[in-house]
């Protein structure tokens, strides 16, 4: 792939917290050559249902999107304008109330239109998932 | 019905002209707080909405038939638009409800319904009560 002219820093994504990611207090963890980690902290204000105090799935699928988004511009090695073409998230099971979720997104096969994506997220242990994601993005401007 | 503390943070509110008989319309104002990338909804927020939007639905098919408990599957999203600047509004349909599976859709549409902006499919775990 070809140095993009706009270089993609993960960190400095989240420095200046604002927009749905700001609201629900996603933050930034670690990243690799083709892979994102963020952390979604456990807020009551998140909660789905209110008689378990389990956590909405909705900030789980954002910050999935977010991860999994991150992974593309990470494995592309710069920022291409993208949207997200669709998201399939399986809940494995129900994140624990009280502690904060992990998600990691995987960027593993681009092609000149299309990105494929995958993830998990996990509450503290990686080996027992709570939830799993694949998916598609389009890059919005055509490739040479 | 009442919506759990995360659609609050989404702003959301049950259109008031809803048909009593059909499933509740759900109305998302554009605020910073849905924003993703510069002048669009965040795809997360609109997954969200999408997944209010049908546990209304189901919720009220399932009032219907005695109650329950409802426990999400999966959920499959495809965006069709960006969502631009404007509320934005979803509806679910229960396509069907089983004993202990619901299938449920969704549509999120801005400005004309028959022009969606993104859709989902759900499976829901029904726990029916006794």
């Amino acid at each position: 792939m070809p140095d993009l002219p706009f270089p993609f820093d993960p960190a400095r994504l989240f420095a200046h917290a604002g927009g749905h990611s700001g609201r629900l207090g996603i933050g930034y963890r670690a990243h690799g050559p083709d892979w994102a980690e963020l952390a979604l902290p456990y807020r009551a204000e998140l909660v789905g249902d209110v008689e378990t105090g389990v956590l909405a799935s909705g900030p789980i699928l954002s910050m999935m999107d977010m991860a999994t988004s991150m992974a593309i511009w990470l494995k592309l090695g710069g920022l291409r304008p993208q949207a997200t073409l669709d998201l399939r998230i399986d809940y494995l099971r129900p994140a624990t109330p009280g502690k904060t979720v992990i998600g990691r997104g995987e960027c593993y096969r681009i092609t000149r239109a299309i990105a494929f994506i995958r993830g998990q997220a996990h509450d503290g242990d990686p080996d027992d998932p709570l939830a799993h994601v694949s998916g598609t993005y389009m890059f919005l401007e055509a490739q040479p | 019905m009442t919506l759990p503390p995360y659609a609050l943070v989404l702003g959301l509110r049950i259109e008031s002209d809803t048909d009593a008989d059909g499933p509740p319309v759900l109305v998302m104002p554009f605020s910073e707080d849905v924003l993703g990338r510069p002048g669009f909804v965040h795809g997360g927020a609109l997954g969200g909405l999408l997944e209010m939007a049908a546990i209304a639905a189901l919720q009220q098919a399932l009032a219907e038939e005695g109650g329950g408990r409802i426990k999400p599957i999966n959920v499959t999203v495809d965006f069709m638009r960006g969502g631009r600047e404007k509320e934005t509004r979803a509806v679910g349909i229960v396509t069907r409800l089983g004993t202990r599976v619901a299938n449920v859709e969704a549509v999120a549409w801005q400005d004309d319904r028959i022009k969606p902006i993104a859709s989902a499919r759900m499976n829901y775990l029904i726990v029916r009560p006794g």
